[in-house]
């Protein structure tokens, strides 16, 4: 059974908490033997909290079986990219090298290439794929489209995206907002300025903040003395 | 008997027996695939929220996991904690066998035979309740156990052993909440079921790692904030709730009442009060205005180091909504005025007179697991089931009629669970029986905790995996995990909901309420303790919390099963004319026109007048500020792959894996001051003790503050640093503040190269 049209996935990585329910839950479906599909990181961690989840976008022409010498990689009728075959794959890395949004994983172990396929043992019976059943923040989540527009009047789907010349239209939406939010990168900046919109001041920190002997003044200048 | 103590954290010998050890899928399954022979349909064994799911079970091991989309709450949500606890069933580490402190054995144990375990148990507390007295022998419980657990808990301290000295590990959890709540609501629960906020125009969150801690409350507060609502994060870290808010107040820790009295000064000054709510529905507010009058915006930023600006956008908002949700948990409660800061953040909600009707909200956000049923039923050292007073004599005299015992037998109101450490360190309580509750790693200022530990004359654990607190133990006895008993818990909502009892014990080990009665029967004291069953407890506990605030008398399991919960007040009878309530329970608090066996009808809240109580919020800095000697902030907090002491998820590989090792997080500005760099070595040290970790330098804390998740032990504890205040009402211990000094360590740790990241 096919995974059923009406039903699309949707990434917001605005709502992303980085908490990895997803990644531990991507482990727990049979479609993929036990093994996690999706990389979360930290986009950088020094400079915010902000982490992103990737899953597959299933290409309407994927890359990873383009570039596949060994025709491994399949697409079936109802949009999911799968992971190679196991009689055809030659554990090559091409699909790895070439993939835009960095998803196939080679097993060197099983010389196998595998990635996300949407768990399809779940999907193509009309249940949700772990992750985004899983999500604490929804920032995956599965679902129509009218229910989407539904709950998030604030942001927009898009599945269209540029890599230089190439431009690759996917099964999977990315949410974008509709108009730009604030965005908290540093506390030192909340403490003296209005902290509405983008007016992110990196460095106006003073002593002044903490009265009279600002803490400041209380480190020793050379810890070592300490 | 006191022993020598090897260094806290490098007794390798009981670690290499006892672990921490990691465990993964592959140790337990050779491939996902495999049919369960069942899904049970149950609960989360960590935090408040109680997230529903179904595990899969085949034989008698539990195999992973499914999600349970019906169960309202959270619909198919979870954490990673909840989709890997299936991994602790059939853990290598699980104690299968009772052990006895061992001296000649390598481990320190070796294992008894359960009788004689029991027996040995029996005799020590009466030996030592002869010799000493009745208090002499103390319990500490825990706010994970089911209520049918907590109920028999306390019951059984109160009835059988007849000591005051029995408290729980809510203490360092829910008490301020609850303190707070009573003095201004008359009743501890969230108000508001968690639907209301949505709809919210604006969503208050202070002191709350939601997305961390309460990671499904996220969902609702995104929710929340696309239909509208404008999100405020009260915290000295910019939490990932906080990285998208709409306004970001970088409070310093221990400053919080200073901050919701300079709002509700501001909402004053406006106008922007609910003057027929405060005139018809709460009493003091007088005296809070007069109180407030001070607190300008210009001494708010000075005290809580949050700019003016932000403060007078956060009264705007919050003052001119028409719909709101006030949200806190830990961050303000864990404080020497943690009482005091709940108090103040409940005065801005009756000022702006929003409570009590769809959309508008407060709630603390219940920790543990069953943290709120928990703090019900009487394992308080000062409670009796249904939120009665052990001190109140008509309270005490209902109960013993429910028990069938004399009133004056009843012992008086005991000690909070830090007290009880301070009377074993003083040699004034000589024995001590402790479940669900790890104060080695989790009570402040732990190396005092060690030593009174070794003071005790006799010390039992009742335990499933081989704690840092149960390595203290003369007797450990092998309990049971949430998964293989059944019983309720009440989670952050007010919903009382079932756990379902998946598998059955491995080994020698029992269920908790069995090793309990068997202890009893030991004595001699068995009456009133012969239950055959959580059913039968839950039953006894209807009757005796029926009448009072906490009321359990109208729910039944089959209507926890059939309506997805009962949200409690659900009394099974009101006086003439006044409606029951319906299949669910009170799912919403103080409703115009509710009633309440407290008011009697005379108003929603729960005061013999009806009204909620404005309280004077006078600010006081915390217990230990910093120095010249100790010049940074220490505040102390969880990650969202671990819970708690971390005795369970630090056995847990996939968790371990995502956060490894607990690292002291600081500022680049303030690291540059010291000379740190990213993954050095660094050292925090109080007046109480150090600890090296490595250090996290990230722009998403104040500068002048530090903060250590606190679930780990030994060396790499949190707790070696803080301080053992407490606030003089709800007794929380001070974990949010203290004062350290830090800096770049000359050498890895002791512990570096001789133990495993979980160990």
């Amino acid at each position: 059974m096919p995974v059923p049209a009406t039903l699309e996935f949707f990434i917001d990585p605005a709502r992303c908490i980085g908490c990895q329910a997803c990644v531990q839950a991507c482990a727990e479906c049979d479609t993929h033997r036990g093994q996690s599909m999706i990389q979360l990181d930290y986009v950088d961690r020094a400079h915010s909290t902000q982490t992103v989840p990737v899953v597959c976008m299933h290409c309407d022409s994927p890359t990873c079986a383009e570039v596949c010498p060994a025709d491994a990689i399949k697409r079936t009728e109802d949009g999911v990219v799968h992971s190679a075959r196991k009689p055809r794959c030659i554990a090559c890395n091409n699909c790895v090298l070439a993939c835009p949004f960095g998803v196939p994983k080679m097993n060197t172990e099983m010389q196998l290439m595998m990635k996300c396929n949407m768990c399809y043992d779940r999907t193509s019976v009309g249940l949700k794929p772990m992750c985004a059943s899983v999500c604490p923040s929804q920032a995956l989540a599965f679902g129509t489209r009218e229910e989407m527009a539904r709950l998030r009047p604030s942001a927009r789907p898009v599945n269209t995206f540029q890599f230089g010349a190439q431009t690759i239209t996917t099964k999977v939406n990315m949410m974008v907002p509709a108009d730009d939010g604030p965005d908290w990168v540093d506390v030192t900046a909340a403490m003296h300025e209005p902290t509405i919109g983008h007016q992110m001041l990196d460095d106006i920190f003073d002593d002044d903040v903490f009265g009279g002997d600002g803490f400041i003044d209380l480190l020793n200048d050379d810890p070592a003395d300490a | 008997m006191p022993t020598t103590t090897p260094t806290p954290g490098l007794d390798l010998d009981a670690i290499r027996e006892f672990g921490p050890y990691l465990q993964y899928a592959r140790d337990i399954r050779v491939d996902t695939g495999v049919e369960p022979d069942r899904l049970v349909k149950t609960h989360c064994c960590f935090c408040g929220q109680q997230c529903g799911m179904q595990l899969k079970v085949k034989g008698n091991t539990v195999v992973g996991v499914e999600p349970w989309y019906d169960f309202p709450f959270n619909r198919g949500m979870m954490c990673p904690k909840g989709i890997k606890r299936y991994l602790q069933q059939s853990h290598p580490d699980r104690l299968l066998h009772a052990y006895k402190k061992d001296p000649s054995a390598p481990s320190g144990f070796s294992e008894m035979p359960y009788d004689e375990a029991i027996r040995r148990v029996a005799d020590e507390i009466d030996r030592i309740q002869r010799e000493y007295g009745n208090d002499a022998f103390a319990i500490l419980s825990g706010a994970s156990l089911t209520t049918e657990k907590t109920y028999l808990m306390g019951k059984f301290a109160h009835m059988a052993l007849k000591t005051a000295n029995i408290d729980y590990n809510g203490r360092l959890c829910m008490v301020s909440a609850a303190a707070g709540n009573k003095k201004s609501f008359g009743v501890d629960r969230a108000a508001n079921p968690w639907g209301d906020i949505l709809g919210a125009e604006v969503v208050w969150i202070s002191g709350a790692n939601v997305a961390e801690c309460a990671p499904i409350t996220t969902n609702y507060v995104w929710q929340a904030r696309e239909q509208g609502a404008k999100v405020i994060v009260a915290d000295p870290r910019i939490t990932p709730i906080a990285r998208t808010c709409d306004l970001f107040l970088p409070v310093k820790p221990g400053r919080d009442t200073a901050l919701f009295n300079g709002v509700l000064h501001l909402m004053i000054e406006h106008d922007w009060l609910d003057h027929d709510f405060i005139e018809n529905h709460t009493v003091g507010f007088d005296a809070v205005a007069e109180e407030v009058s001070k607190w300008t915006p210009a001494l708010t930023a000075e005290v809580t180091g949050v700019a003016e600006k932000s403060i007078q956008q956060a009264a705007e908002w919050w003052g001119q909504a028409s719909t709101s949700f006030l949200m806190h948990a830990r961050g303000i409660e864990h404080h020497s005025r943690g009482v005091q800061n709940v108090m103040s953040a409940i005065n801005i909600v009756l000022a702006s007179g929003r409570i009590g009707r769809e959309n508008c909200g407060y709630g603390t956000i219940t920790g543990q697991a069953n943290g709120q049923g928990g703090r019900e039923h009487g394992q308080k050292c000062d409670q009796l089931p249904g939120g009665r007073d052990l001190g109140n004599p008509e309270h005490r005299a209902y109960v013993a009629g429910v028990w069938g015992m004399d009133p004056d037998d009843l012992p008086q109101p005991g000690v909070d669970a830090y007290e009880i450490m301070r009377k074993a360190h003083s040699g004034e309580i000589k024995g001590l029986l402790s479940i669900c509750f790890n104060p080695v790693v989790s009570l402040p200022d732990n190396n005092f905790v060690r030593e009174a530990l070794d003071k005790l004359e006799f010390f039992v654990a009742i335990d499933f995996f081989m704690s840092a607190t149960s390595r203290y133990a003369d007797v450990v006895l092998p309990g049971s995990l949430q998964e293989e008993d059944e019983g309720t818990v009440t989670q952050l909502e007010g919903r009382v909901i079932k756990i379902n009892q998946v598998v059955d014990c491995p080994g020698e080990a029992r269920r908790d309420w069995e090793i309990i009665q068997d202890i009893a029967k030991a004595l001699g004291r068995e009456r009133g303790l012969t239950f055959s069953g959580p059913r039968e407890m839950f039953e006894e506990l209807r009757i005796a919390s029926k009448g009072y605030t906490n009321d359990y008398s109208g729910i039944t399991w089959e209507g926890v099963e059939d309506n997805y919960g009962v949200f409690w007040p659900c009394p099974a009878e009101t006086p003439e004319g006044v409606p029951l309530p319906g299949p669910q329970g009170t799912v919403r608090l103080f409703e115009p026109g509710s009633w309440n066996p407290i008011a009697k009808g005379a108003g929603p809240f729960y005061f013999p007048d009806g009204k909620a109580r404005f309280n004077v919020t006078e600010y006081v800095g915390p217990t230990e500020d910093v120095d010249a000697d100790y010049p940074v902030i220490l505040t102390t907090g969880r990650v969202v792959s671990q819970f708690l002491s971390g005795n369970q998820t630090r056995r847990i590989g996939p968790l371990l894996d995502h956060y490894p090792e607990p690292k002291i997080e600081m500022h680049p500005r303030l690291a540059a001051k010291l000379g740190i760099r990213d993954g050095d070595w660094a050292t925090a040290e109080s007046r109480r003790g150090n600890c090296t970790l490595r250090a996290s330098v990230v722009k998403t804390i104040r500068p002048d503050t530090v903060f250590i998740p606190y679930h780990w032990a030994g060396r790499k504890s949190a707790n070696q640093l803080t301080i053992s205040a407490q606030d003089p009402i709800s007794k929380i211990p001070e974990y949010k503040v203290c004062a350290v000094r830090v800096s770049k360590a000359e050498a890895p740790p002791e512990y570096a190269d001789q133990l495993q990241p979980q160990q």
